[in-house]
């Protein structure tokens, strides 16, 4: 029972975080139909620069965060603007090797800036771990799992509630009909790059605490996020939730019960599953493209 | 209000618009009618900025229009109810109108935007019913509605309307055309590109008849309705038909 409960505490906190990455992909998907390859490496990047602006400028926690999610929407501004909008011709298949090279440069680029070690930073408040019928829940814990819950909150007001939102839902339906209505599609793709990759920073930022930061650790959590975007329903922000936290929960179950060499390959088997079984995912529509 | 002179659109290579020049005076309810084919959309796209390339002229309000984007273009006063009406189907009615809205909301005209809303709720009462419904579980027509009210929404002084009549019942397309009759009344410029020529005609002031990329007849519209060639090729009618008439 206490064993049980204490796999199902970490799968939650890895859920959140798979969570957070899958929202990235699914909504960037949403907006401009593509799958951005690099996304992990947005994650990278606000882990790393939160080990810059929180532990080398010392500057307070709460601008750390800020600067370093901050700093990952840029690198989605700034990739938007160079590499994608610059294409001549935007067919699926250019684009998503594209952003396939971008994580490639982005990792390359990390390299150099921040060496191949691995970094750490302390939990975001020293607090004794909780224990809860035996097991015990870290404080950390508790911190992703409330950003993470405000990050879904806030994206679910702003589609919901703001001008901005819907006309990014729109541009998302048809492009064509919104430029008619006298939306600027252009900028909308460049707004859902940014939040997507600022979003995948912000998730880099939460779980810099409980894992090493290094060049190379966006790949796998890219692609684990991936795995929960596809087994939500790519394009569904309620699929990426769930998506996510299942993710997280049957993979810390499989390395409590099973093995530990199982952790990774959980998520690519659930991914081959869900694409035999049901390939729009779990809460996505019936009408799935291949490209 | 709109001049179009000499324009030419191409396709890659191949020449969709051969050189055409209409005129849309303040005021003016204008039919366009052509066959599949012949053109007319392109001219739309041309006037509404979806399409780079063109060559000639299009003025609107004395002004070039050439290089703008379809939001700059909006913003500059025409409106576009697209064929096949492309509303956003799973957005609710009222978020599709208020989207309609986007520049007048970027230009902070809050007062006017309520006040078209409540004018196009009176105008088509089915939308506001239905306000909160998904736009698309609306019928054809009601849909269509839609298309028009969301187009209003953005305060255009020229409304441009690609095939309005499309895949809707006899009934329904004469409900649409009156309400354009009704919007010409209330001071609003129109142009109107049918196949439904016959009706079209019959509520305009002047037509033009665009034929493969070239406009082959112009004039009022009572003219055009009582043209052979016209009655011919476009209000369904043979030689035979006319000739035992007389």
């Amino acid at each position: 029972m206490e064993e049980l409960l204490q796999y199902l505490f970490s799968g939650i906190t890895n859920g959140a975080i798979y969570a957070v990455i899958a929202l990235g992909f699914s909504m960037l998907y949403n907006a401009t139909d593509l799958i951005n390859f690099a996304h992990g490496e947005f994650v990278m990047l606000g882990g790393l620069g939160l080990v810059t602006f929180w532990t080398v400028f010392n500057l307070p926690l709460p601008v750390a965060f800020i600067l370093a999610a901050g700093m990952g929407g840029f690198a989605g501004f700034l990739f938007e603007r160079l590499a994608i909008r610059t294409v001549s011709k935007p067919q699926p298949i250019v684009l998503v090797i594209i952003t396939v090279g971008a994580s490639i440069f982005l990792r390359g680029a990390a390299m150099l800036v921040w060496g191949k070690d691995a970094h750490g930073v302390p939990d975001f408040s020293s607090h004794e771990p909780i224990d809860i019928f035996g097991a015990t829940l870290l404080v950390q814990s508790l911190w992703i799992l409330g950003i993470v819950l405000i990050m879904v909150a806030g994206l679910h007001f702003f589609y919901n509630r703001t001008l901005t939102g819907k006309a990014m839902q729109a541009c998302a339906i048809n492009k064509r009909a919104a430029w008619l209505t006298g939306i600027p599609a252009n900028k909308m793709v460049l707004l859902a790059f940014i939040i997507s990759t600022s979003l995948g920073a912000a998730a880099g930022v939460i779980i810099a605490p409980v894992t090493m930061c290094s060049y190379d650790m966006g790949t796998m959590l890219g692609l684990k996020g991936f795995c929960a975007a596809m087994l939500g329903g790519l394009g569904s922000l309620w699929g990426a939730l769930i998506g996510g936290f299942l993710l997280g929960s049957l993979e810390s179950l499989g390395v409590g019960f099973f093995s530990s060499g199982l952790k990774d390959a959980i998520a690519f088997i659930l991914l081959l599953l869900i694409l035999y079984i049901r390939p729009q995912g779990i809460m996505g529509t019936a009408d799935s493209k291949r490209f | 209000m709109l001049k179009v002179r000499n324009l030419k659109c191409y396709y890659g290579r191949i020449m969709a618009i051969k050189g055409v020049s209409l005129s849309v005076r303040q005021g003016e309810l204008i039919t366009i009618i052509g066959a599949n084919g012949s053109g007319k959309s392109t001219l739309l796209q041309a006037i509404c900025g979806l399409l780079p390339g063109w060559e000639g002229e299009i003025l609107f309000e004395e002004e070039q229009i050439k290089g703008l984007d379809p939001p700059a273009i909006v913003n500059r006063g025409i409106c576009l109810v697209p064929e096949g009406r492309l509303i956003f189907g799973p957005l609710s009615v009222m978020d599709n109108l208020k989207l309609g809205a986007y520049t007048m909301y970027r230009k902070k005209r809050h007062d006017r935007i309520e006040q078209d809303l409540s004018m196009i709720m009176e105008l088509f009462p089915i939308l506001k019913e239905r306000s909160r419904q998904a736009a698309g579980t609306l019928s054809g027509g009601e849909q269509q509605m839609l298309a028009i009210g969301r187009a209003l929404m953005a305060r255009p002084r020229l409304l441009v309307l690609d095939e309005p009549s499309m895949g809707l019942a006899p009934l329904l397309v004469e409900k649409i055309l009156e309400t354009l009759v009704n919007l010409k009344e209330q001071g609003l410029t129109i142009l109107l590109v049918e196949q439904n020529a016959q009706a079209a005609l019959k509520i305009s002031d002047r037509g033009y008849v665009l034929e493969t990329g070239k406009m082959v007849l112009q004039g009022r519209s009572s003219d055009l309705l009582a043209d052979v060639e016209v009655k011919r090729a476009y209000l369904g009618k043979d030689y035979d038909e006319f000739y035992e008439g007389e």
